[in-house]
Parts: C-alpha cells; structure tokens; sequence
C-alpha cells in the first residue's frame, strides 16, 4: 500500500519543467536505509585518538605515574617539611658551631639533638641524614629536583617559542628569506653546543653577578639565568627546523589556499590552520626536550656552573659527594638515581607520547 | 670523484671554516666582555705593575688591535702564555692534557664502536628473544643517565665496594675505568642503532636471495649486510667525539685523570681567560672537523644520497 502511495507521489512530481532534481532522492528512508547509517564506533578527535593510544602503553602511563608523584613531592613537601634547605642546625647566631648536626647518616641523631628528644621534644627524623654542613639532606633533594624539573620545563619553553616562531616565518615566507634564516640554522647547529654553553655560563655570571644581586633572581644565580640565556640561543635550532619542514608541507594544502582567497591574513592562517596541524610535531619534540635541557643543567651542576649555592641542585649535590664517596657513599647515590629516574621517565615519556600522536607512526 | 662530490666537500668545509670563525670570535669577545679584566682577583697592585703587566700581555692596545693579533697567534698555533700557571704556554698545557684525554678518547670511541656494532647486529638477529630484550632495556637504562651517573656508579662500585680498581687515573690500572665510563653512552646508543638499521638489512631482498641460496649466517652478516647496516653508525660519529670531548670534564674530574678536560674546567674555576679561549677553541675545532669528516664519509659511503 505505501509503495503505490509513493509512487504516485513520484509520478506526480515527475513533470517536465521541473526543477530537474532527482525526487527519489528525498523521498523519505526506508528502515533498511536508516540501519545502515547506524555508527559502528564513535566518532574521536585527534586528541582523543591519541590519548587513548596513550592509555594503552602501559610504560608511558607508569612514567606518567612516576612524575606525577616526583612533581607532588617537590610541590608540597618544602611546605610541610620543618627542615629547610639551606639551614645549617648547627649554627645559630652568636654561638659557636655545633658539630653534633653534621654527617649524619639516615634516620641518626645527633648528641644535641638526642638530649632534645630526651628532655621530651619531637624532632623529625633526618631520613637522608645531613650533610657536612649539618643541613638536612632530603628537603636539599626535593629542592634539586625542583631545579632541576623548573629548568627543564622553562628552558623547553623558551626553546619552543622561539624555534616555533623563526620555524614557522621561514617556512611560511620562503624563497631568499628562508634561505637566510636556515643557513644562519645550519652555523648555529654546528657549533659545538656544550662549550658555547660552559664559556656563556662563565662570562654571563660575571656580567650579572651585580645587576642580580638585589633582585627577584638573586636566590638562583646569574648561572641559572645564564643557563636560560644560552638555551635560547641555541636549542631552539632543531625545533625551528621540525616546523619548517611542517610548515612547508602544509603550506600547499587546499584549505590554506581556501582561506587566502577569502582574504585570511598570513598571521591568522599560520596561527589558526598551520600551527594547530603541526601539533603533534610540537608536543613530541617538547617532551623530548625537557630531558635533554635537565641532562645539560644536571651536567652544568656537576661541573659547578649551574645554580650558585646555596641553592642546591641534583648535578651539584653529586659534585659534593664525590669527595666524601668512600664514607658517606649513599650521598652519592641518592641524587644520581633521582636524575636517572627523572631523566628516564620522560625519555620513555616522550617516546611513548611519538607512538601515539606521530601520523606517521600509526600503523 | 666527480664534480657534484668536490663542490660539496667544499661548501661544507668552507662552512667549517666559517663556524670556527665565529667560534674564536665568540670566544674572544665573551671574554673580554666580562669586566675587571684578569688581574682583578690578584691582591692589591699599584697602578705601575697593572699598566706593565697590560703592556707584556697587549691588553692595553685597542680591541680591535688584539682581536686581529690574536687571530694572527692561532694560525701559528700561538694561544698565548697562560695567566694563572706562570712561565707555562697555552698551547703547552694543551698538548700535555691532550695526550692524555686523546689516549682516553680514541680507546673509548673504539670500545663503543667495537662493542657497539656488535651488541646491536647480535640483537637484531635474535630479535625479541631474551638475549634482545636484555640488550635493550640495557641501554634504554644507560642512554638516559647522565655521563656523571654512570661515572658515579662505576667509582662507588668498582673503587669503593669492590676495591679492584684505583680511583686515581694516574695510577697503574687506574685508565680502564674512565674508558668504561666515557664509553658506556655512546656504546649503548650505537647498539641501538646498529640494531634498528640491521633489522631494516635483513629485510631486503637480496638478504633473502642469499639466505635461500644457503649462505651460512656468518657469511651474511659480515659479507652482506653489515657495511650497509653501519652507515647511520657513520653520521653518528661527529656526534660521539662531540660527547666523548665534553664527557671527559665530567669522567676526568671523578677519576682524577690528568687531562685536558681537568685542565679546562679547573681554568674556568681559577678564571685562567687565556687558558679557556685556547682549550674552547682547540675543543671546538675538533668537534667541527670531527662533524666534517663524518659527513664526508657518509656521502661517500652511501651513492644514494642526494648532495643538498
């Protein structure tokens, strides 16, 4: 019955002078037609697909797990721990040294403070124990780890500005300019980066050394701002060119052509469709230089040209060990791990991050 | 060698020329920027002795003027007399560390190499049996610890618990830990890459040619497949020397070893400014030409490449 009904309707709207449109095509779907337009699976987003994939590796998601905590600690255990990093307890004003405080081993008392615990008071276990100064050596540790995480993620942040910006006017520009921007990229590849860095740490700290004595920086040293200096002259050459090339595929693509012909300025089009098409380029060589810049400032410590004390970092309390290896080795040891573990899980971080959001990767 | 090789062997050097350049400039500049000059940390001098010691140093002529003389000094491999360790040339206490650290260096690069290759054809052919996985995880562990770690950790064990080795580099016995230490990064990432480059060898086509024809599994590595598989280990090597040269501050300063890396980093504690410009120079020198050659060798090595 229905059918006849629809195909009168059909007949009737079959007449010539029509608009010529095909009518069958907006009669009204049968059941049958309407099951197949059923979603076998829901529809993701790029984020969505990759953080899903994300998900699944079981290596990246325990990194993400590790850091979490190391982030956690270094965040709220310098407020709630009663020793702070560069209080030497031995020392108070007026009075001469107390020595009963240094070298401690972990969870030790010293002779003061053993009368202090037994005259009735509380002290909190030293679980590091102290160092040759007598400060406590596991809030130094948490600080270390939080210079070290700052200048990781600050350095990697300068580097992504800047390479992000000269990437993407040299690859959305072209022609001469391009050729300029990256040969002046190829000279400052291949200069050899870590010398640049040592002989910049050294002449910067002494140009800063006044300027920063009174200000906000003081307490980091002009090594530390040195450090941030340098990184922004020359880390930021290989993520130049990441986005260059990025940039320059997508450049001929269709929609890019469709917003310039409606009058799109080049700011917008490399901010609102160049840009965000680059992401995952972006995300992956970020993670995987936050390791790198904490290695680099790890190494700088170590030599002594990383944070001026006492202000400690992981690099410098290893540096501080060495000489008491023999006796004290857990000193040692304790911050050679902690950057091991850093360094690790965001190597294994980043490349779990490349697996899930590289298209290339995908398989 | 034809045309397109020769015009790019010299677009590459004339850059190295250019990046050395910039380097010694760099250098030159950077430390004549920091102010007070050298003698400042001395005790109290009167004005006469200052204006003598500026005169014998030539640091009382124009920047200009002792820029271009010291570019003139190091064409003749002339860095200058060395302001903390009287009597003593730059260029003297250069060549002293340096027979060491190159010693040092050569022995580490070759071990890394040598093992290297090895570790990594070894897991590519067993790959994801037990003997790969181990071999992985291995030196995913000691790509991501800094050279100081490992450092760190061969002293603590092999000197402190162990006692077999001495900590003092110049002691008898006393290099092999250093080596081990310098050696240790480049070694576990030229495994890496020996292995992933291998396992893309072995799966072309005349590998299995060879394989079906009964090519016994020797014969296939090192006849067919192994001087293919080590050409990414070819470009890394500018990189390697560049680790091993900054590897050896750290390995130097742990294990005592009398070398040029101890040399330069006591320099830049003692601010020694003539001694700094020289070893950052000689330094950077090395790795620029180290950078040269290695990407020489790889246009050569490999005709598919095309010179851009």
């Amino acid at each position: 019955m229905k059918n006849n009904k629809l195909d009168k309707k059909v007949k009737l709207y079959n007449k010539p002078f029509s608009f010529h449109v095909n009518v069958e095509s907006f009669i009204p779907a049968t059941s049958e037609e309407k099951l197949q337009q059923v979603l076998l699976r829901e529809s993701t987003s790029f984020w969505k697909d990759g953080l899903k994939r994300l998900w699944k590796n079981k290596v990246a998601m325990t990194c993400v797990f590790v850091i979490s905590i190391i982030i956690i600690a270094i965040i709220f255990l310098p407020l709630m721990w009663p020793y702070s990093y560069e209080d030497q307890l031995g020392v108070s004003q007026g009075q001469s040294v107390d020595p009963s405080f240094s070298n401690l081993k972990p969870f030790e008392y010293g002779e003061t403070e053993l009368s202090i615990i037994a005259d009735g008071g509380h002290l909190f276990p030293h679980i590091f124990g102290t160092d040759s100064a007598g400060r406590d050596y596991f809030i130094r540790v948490i600080y270390g780890a939080r210079v070290s995480l700052a200048v990781g993620f600050f350095a990697s942040l300068i580097v992504l500005i800047i390479g992000t910006l000269y990437g993407s006017i040299a690859g959305y520009i072209g022609g001469k300019l391009d050729l300029f921007m990256m040969r002046i990229v190829d000279i400052i590849y291949s200069l050899p980066d870590m010398l640049i860095i040592i002989l910049l740490s050294v002449v910067l700290n002494q140009l800063f050394k006044e300027t920063l004595a009174n200000s906000v920086f003081a307490s980091l040293g002009a090594n530390m701002i040195s450090i941030f200096v340098v990184f922004g002259l020359l880390y930021w050459v290989s993520m130049a060119r990441l986005i260059r090339g990025q940039i320059l595929s997508l450049k001929e693509q269709d929609y890019v052509l469709a917003a310039r012909s409606i009058g799109a300025s080049h700011g917008r089009i490399i901010r609102k469709h160049l840009l965000p098409n680059s992401i995952s380029v972006i995300i992956i060589s970020t993670a995987l230089q936050i390791p790198s810049a904490i290695f680099t400032e790890s190494f700088l410590s170590f030599l002594g040209l990383g944070v001026s004390a006492p202000m400690p970092s992981l690099g410098s309390l290893a540096s501080a060990a060495l000489s008491g290896v023999y006796s004290y080795t857990y000193r040692l040891i304790i911050p050679a791990v902690f950057i091991s573990l850093i360094v690790l899980s965001l190597n294994l971080l980043g490349d779990g991050l490349r697996d899930a959001f590289d298209p290339k990767m995908k398989v | 060698m034809d045309s397109k090789m020769m015009v790019y062997i010299l677009k590459r050097l004339l850059l190295a020329i250019v990046t050395i350049w910039l380097i010694v400039t760099i250098t030159f500049f950077a430390m004549k920027a920091i102010p007070g000059g050298p003698f400042l940390s001395e005790k109290a001098v009167t004005q006469e002795v200052t204006d003598a010691l500026n005169a014998k140093y030539g640091l009382d002529q124009p920047l200009m003027t002792q820029y271009f003389t010291y570019l003139k000094g190091i064409l003749q491999f002339d860095f200058g007399p060395s302001l903390k360790s009287r009597g003593r040339d730059v260029i003297d206490i250069i060549s002293e560390g340096f027979k060491v650290s190159g010693k040092l260096g050569i022995i580490a690069a070759g071990f890394a190499i040598g093992f290297g290759v090895t570790f990594g054809s070894i897991a590519a052919i067993k790959r994801n049996k037990l003997i790969d996985n181990t071999i992985m995880v291995t030196t995913t562990a000691f790509v991501a610890m800094p050279s100081f770690v490992i450092g760190s950790f061969l002293l603590i064990m092999f000197c402190v618990y162990w006692q077999i080795f001495p900590a003092n580099g110049s002691l008898p016995g006393g290099m092999v830990l250093p080596t081990i230490a310098l050696a240790l990064y480049p070694m576990a990432y030229i495994t890496r890459l020996t292995r992933s480059s291998m396992l893309d060898v072995l799966q072309q086509d005349y590998i299995r040619t060879a394989r079906s024809k009964g090519v016994s599994n020797f014969l296939l590595i090192f006849k067919h497949s192994l001087k293919n598989a080590l050409i990414p280990v070819i470009t890394y090597i500018g990189p390697m020397i560049a680790y091993i040269l900054t590897g050896s501050f750290v390995v130097e300063k742990i294990f005592s070893v009398p070398g040029l890396g101890r040399a330069f980093i006591t320099a830049i504690t003692n601010r020694d400014y003539p001694l700094i410009m020289g070893t950052t120079i000689f330094l950077a020198t090395m790795v620029v030409l180290m950078n040269l050659v290695s990407d020489i060798l790889y246009k050569v090595v490999d005709p598919r490449i095309d010179f851009s």
